[in-house]
């Protein structure tokens, strides 16, 4: 592997950590805060929806985890199963794809 | 402190096990003292490796009680359990007889981390001067002290999961050639570092700073080592 993509790589692993650790923050504490007199599915779906800054955020949140999660697994997948080469690489980036997919399909889900 | 010592130590080589011996206890007792006597008193074909005995060579290094030691600094008191020993050859090295391991991989690594200074000065050109409180000078000097026993590669997980992980002492050597402003090999270095075996495959578990008898950090090197190479490839 080329030095500065593995340079690239631990750069991206270590900002997306960065993001992802806020989003986790303002997540649990919006959950905790909003549940406190309790919500019903309706009363989030009807804060959510066309709300554009909670798009922006959790489209940011689908976004790090996209980055983040396959290039820790990929030191799994070589460091545990000795998995290296082009296979890895296709198999994460398919599974980047549809993290992105997933996530993205749930944000779409209470947006629109 | 009981007067026998119960000592159990490797014999073979990737496939053995464990042989059992009794030793006399003795005040100050260090575990390469045990070592030595098994192999003059008890059993004379137990192989072994040590050469100064007062912790400068390097050479001595063995796991004991499952921890990497040198076992010329370390007094039985402070690392027997209930009267007993477990001496087996340092890990993530090739194991030739007995305790000696092949220590040719671990000293490959440190010319892949091009651990070899050069410099642009001829024997007619004036001594460079390095001021001893520069920042740098300080950064190589506080990883200058390795003495090359391997303790810390035994130590490393990385190493064990990934066996071409160059490890804790090829690249503390490099972080201290980084930080010597007489080289001139860095950028080459950096590249030579940076690769899916080198600096970044570290997961800072520490166990090479725990472990190093010199109380050196190649940890801290490593993540020197991490930060120029994204300087250095961002330009």
């Amino acid at each position: 592997m080329n030095a500065k993509v593995q340079t690239v790589l631990w750069v991206m692993q270590r900002a997306s950590a960065t993001v992802l650790g806020l989003c986790v923050l303002v997540h649990l504490a919006t959950l905790i805060y909003a549940v406190q007199g309790g919500l019903s599915a309706a009363e989030i779906l009807g804060r959510t929806r066309g709300n554009v800054a909670w798009f922006a955020f959790y489209s940011i949140f689908v976004f790090a985890v996209t980055l983040h999660v396959p290039i820790g697994l990929r030191a799994v997948l070589s460091e545990w199963l000795g998995w290296r080469g082009p296979s890895r690489e296709l198999v994460l980036l398919l599974f980047g794809v549809f993290l992105a997919y997933g996530g993205m399909r749930a944000v779409m889900a209470v947006f629109l | 402190m009981s007067a026998t010592l119960r000592v159990r130590v490797w014999r073979g080589a990737a496939q053995g096990g464990f042989q059992a011996f009794e030793v006399p206890r003795h005040a100050s007792q260090t575990v390469l003292d045990v070592v030595t006597y098994i192999q003059r008193s008890l059993d004379p074909t137990l192989a072994y490796r040590f050469a100064c005995r007062v912790g400068m060579c390097g050479s001595c290094a063995m796991t004991v009680n499952g921890a990497p030691r040198w076992t010329c600094r370390t007094h039985v008191d402070n690392v027997a359990r209930n009267d007993a020993l477990e001496i087996a050859p340092l890990r993530n090295l090739p194991v030739i007889r007995d305790l000696v391991t092949d220590m040719r991989e671990f000293f490959d690594k440190w010319a892949r981390a091009k651990g070899q200074f050069q410099g642009k000065l001829t024997r007619k050109d004036e001594f460079s001067v390095v001021s001893p409180a520069s920042p740098k000078r300080k950064q190589a000097d506080a990883g200058i002290e390795c003495i090359g026993c391997a303790v810390c590669y035994s130590a490393c997980d990385v190493v064990k999961w990934n066996p071409d992980y160059l490890g804790p002492a090829a690249l503390n050597r490099a972080w201290t050639l980084v930080n010597d402003e007489r080289d001139t090999a860095r950028e080459g270095r950096l590249q030579a570092v940076a690769g899916d075996a080198g600096c970044h495959s570290c997961h800072t578990h520490m166990s090479c700073t725990e472990r190093c008898p010199k109380h050196l950090s190649p940890t801290a090197a490593i993540a020197g080592l991490k930060r120029e190479t994204f300087f250095a490839f961002s330009k």
